[in-house]
C-alpha cells in the first residue's frame, strides 16, 4: 500500500527539480519550458493524491484544468520562443541580457 | 445545486464581456485591414457597456456557480475601476500603436480577453476560479508584451516574464495542493470556515502559506520576487507597460485579498511577518534602485516596486482600516500610474521612445501645461500634500501606527523621503534645465483632454479624498 506521504514526497521533488532546474540552467530557453511543464505535473500529483486519499473528487477536476491551461501556457511559450530565436538567433539563456540595471 | 438564471445575471457583466471580446475577435479576423478600428471601437463599447452593467447592480450580493463567484462591493467597485481605467489605457495607447505599425485589432482583443481574467480573479470564491482567471489575464499579457515582433528587447521582455511569470503560478499552486490537502476544500470560504474551527496540522498550513505568499509576491512584484518587473517595464512597448502597470495591480491586489484576507484571515499570524518582509524589502530597494535609473520606463518600475511595498503595509496590519487602507493605495497607485506612463506616451513620437529621464528637460518651456501634469502627478506619487498620493500613504502608515509596528513605520517614512529625491529630478529636468530640442509635442485631442482630466483628477482626489476613503472604508470586512 503506498501511502500519502509517499505522493507527496515525490511531488516535492519533482517541484524542486523544477524549480532547480529553472535557476540553474543558463544554456538552453527549452528546458525552462521543460521545467515549467514539470512543475505543474508536480502539483498536479499532489492534488491526485490529497484528492484520493479525502474521498473529495474536486482536486481531480482542478487537475484537468491545470492540464489544459499547461497546453495553452506552452503553446504561448513557444510562440514567444520562435519570434525570440527570429530576433536572436539564439535560445541561451545567458544572453538574454540586453535589459538591465 | 441548481442551475437558474436568476442566479447567473450575478455573473452578467463577465458574461457579457465574453460575448463581446469574442465578436471583437471574430471582427478582426473578417476585416482583416479595417480591424483594427472596428476593434478598437468595439472594445471601448465593451469596456464602458460592461461599466454600466456594473455600476446599476451595485449593492446587489450574492453568490452564483456554486460559491466559486462572488458578487460583493469590493467585487463592484474594484471592477468598476478596472474597467475605467482599461477605457482610458485603450485610448492612450492607440496613438502610440499608430506611430509604431503596431495598430492591429490583436491589441484590443488580447487587452478584452485580459480584462476579463482580471474580473473574474475580483470576484473568485473559489481556488479554481483565482487560478483560471489569473492565467487568462497573464496569458493575453505574455503575448501583449511578445506583440512587437521586430523588437530585440520587448522579446526578451516577453520571455523572462512567461519564465517568471509561469513560476510564480506553479508556487501559487503547490500552496493551493497543500491548502487543499490540509483543510480539505478548494472554495475560499470553505477554507475559512475550517481553519476558524481550529485542529489543523499547523505545520503544513504554514507550509502551504509560504507558497501562496511567494506567488502573490511574484504576481505583485514584491521584493525579492520583483526580478521580472524592471525588465519588462523597459523592455515592453509603452503602450503594453501602460495596460500591465495599471489594472493587473489591483487585479493581483484582489487576489491577496481574497486568498490571505478572505481564505486565510483567521490564520493571519503565518502570513503577517512574511508580508513585512516583503514589505520593508520592496520599499527599501524600490526607492534606492530607483535613484540610480536613467531609463524613465525603469525608474518608474522600481517606483511601482516600492508602491507594492506601501500597499502591502496596509494588508499586512490585518485590520479591516489596513485593507481598506490599502485598498486606497492600490486605486490611487493606478491612476497615477496611468498618468505616469500616459505622459510617456504623450511625449514619444514616431522613431522617438521618451524613456530617457534627458527627454524631460525643458518640458516646462515647450509645453507648460504637460508639464505642469507632470508635476502633479510626481508630486503624487512621491507623497506631497495636498495630493491623493500623500493620503494614501498616510493611511497606510496610519493603520501600522495604530497595531504598534512602529519601527516599520519609521522605514515607510524614511524611504519615502528617499523616494522623493528621483521624483523631484524629473521635476528639476522638466523647469531648471534648457530643453534638448524644440519640436512641438503631436498628440490626438482626446488623450490631450483625457492627460489633463487624469492630472486633475489626482489633484482634486487630493484635495476631497473623503468620499473614496469612505467608499474603501465601507467595503471591509468582506
Amino acid at each position: 500500500m503506498i501511502a500519502l506521504s509517499d505522493f507527496l514526497i515525490l511531488g516535492a521533488l519533482l517541484f524542486s527539480m523544477s524549480v532547480a532546474g529553472i535557476f540553474i540552467n543558463r544554456k538552453n530557453i527549452i528546458i525552462l519550458l521543460m521545467c515549467i511543464e514539470l512543475m505543474l505535473l508536480a502539483v498536479n500529483l499532489n492534488f491526485i493524491a490529497f484528492s484520493h486519499y479525502s474521498g473529495d473528487i474536486a482536486g481531480q477536476i482542478f487537475v484537468f484544468f491545470i492540464l489544459t491551461v499547461a497546453a495553452a501556457e506552452a503553446a504561448i511559450g513557444l510562440a514567444i520562443l520562435v519570434v525570440l530565436f527570429r530576433n536572436r538567433h539564439t535560445i541561451n539563456v545567458a544572453e538574454l541580457d540586453k535589459l538591465k540595471g | 445545486m441548481t442551475f437558474e438564471v436568476s442566479n447567473m445575471a450575478l455573473a452578467l457583466p463577465e458574461m457579457f464581456m465574453l460575448a463581446m471580446a469574442c465578436i471583437t475577435l471574430l471582427a478582426v479576423s473578417f476585416l482583416g485591414k479595417n480591424g483594427a478600428k472596428a476593434a478598437y471601437s468595439l472594445s471601448q463599447l465593451t469596456l464602458a457597456i460592461t461599466a454600466i452593467i456594473i455600476y446599476q447592480s451595485l449593492g446587489q450580493t450574492g453568490t452564483t456557480f456554486d460559491g466559486t463567484y462572488i458578487k460583493d462591493g469590493f467585487s463592484d467597485v474594484l471592477k468598476l475601476v478596472i474597467c475605467l481605467i482599461n477605457m482610458l489605457v485603450l485610448l492612450y495607447s492607440t496613438s502610440y500603436l499608430k506611430a509604431r505599425d503596431l495598430f492591429k485589432g490583436e491589441y484590443y482583443v488580447l487587452a478584452i480577453f485580459s480584462t476579463l481574467g482580471m474580473m473574474i480573479m475580483v470576484s473568485a470564491g473559489h481556488f479554481l476560479t483565482i487560478y483560471l482567471g489569473l492565467e487568462l489575464m497573464s496569458l493575453c499579457m505574455y503575448a501583449m508584451v511578445a506583440m512587437y515582433r521586430d523588437s530585440f528587447v520587448a522579446t526578451e521582455a516577453a520571455m523572462k516574464y512567461f519564465i517568471l511569470g509561469a513560476l510564480a503560478s506553479g508556487m501559487l499552486l503547490y500552496g493551493m495542493s497543500i491548502i487543499y490537502g490540509v483543510t480539505g476544500n478548494l472554495s475560499i470560504s470553505a477554507v475559512s470556515a475550517s481553519i476558524q474551527a481550529g485542529s489543523l496540522d499547523n505545520t503544513v498550513l504554514s507550509f502551504g502559506i509560504v507558497f501562496l505568499v511567494i506567488g502573490i509576491g511574484f504576481k505583485l512584484g514584491a521584493v525579492p520576487f520583483h526580478m521580472w518587473l524592471p525588465d519588462v517595464y523597459q523592455g515592453s512597448p509603452t503602450a503594453v507597460t501602460l495596460f500591465i502597470a495599471a489594472a493587473p495591480k489591483i487585479a493581483a491586489f484582489a487576489m491577496a485579498i481574497r486568498l490571505l484576507v478572505g481564505g486565510l484571515g483567521g490564520a493571519y499570524e503565518y502570513w503577517q511577518d512574511m508580508l513585512i518582509m516583503l514589505s520593508v524589502l520592496s520599499m527599501i530597494i524600490g526607492n534606492v534602485v530607483a535613484i540610480a535609473q536613467t531609463n524613465i520606463k525603469r525608474m518608474l518600475a522600481y517606483s511601482t516596486i516600492s508602491h507594492i511595498g506601501f500597499i502591502l503595509l496596509g494588508v499586512l496590519s490585518a485590520t479591516q482600516e489596513g485593507y481598506a487602507a490599502a485598498m486606497f493605495y492600490a486605486l490611487v497607485y493606478s491612476l497615477m500610474t496611468l498618468g505616469g506612463f500616459g505622459m510617456i506616451i504623450l511625449m514619444s513620437r514616431q522613431g522617438f521612445e521618451a524613456d530617457q529621464l534627458d527627454d524631460y528637460k525643458g518640458l516646462g518651456r515647450r509645453n507648460p501645461w504637460f508639464a505642469l501634469m507632470m508635476l502633479i502627478l510626481m508630486f503624487s506619487m512621491a507623497g506631497i500634500p495636498p495630493l491623493v498620493g500623500f493620503y494614501a500613504k498616510l493611511m497606510v502608515i496610519k493603520s501600522i501606527v495604530d497595531i504598534n509596528m512602529l519601527s516599520i513605520a519609521i522605514v515607510a517614512v524614511l524611504v519615502s523621503v528617499i523616494g522623493a529625491f528621483y521624483y523631484l529630478r524629473i521635476i528639476k529636468l522638466m523647469y531648471f534645465d534648457a530643453p534638448e530640442q524644440k519640436q512641438l509635442l503631436e498628440a490626438p485631442s482626446d488623450m490631450r483632454v483625457m492627460i489633463s482630466i487624469n492630472g486633475i483628477a489626482v489633484l482634486m482626489l487630493g484635495l476631497f479624498p473623503g468620499s473614496l476613503l469612505a467608499l474603501c472604508a465601507s467595503i471591509f470586512p468582506l
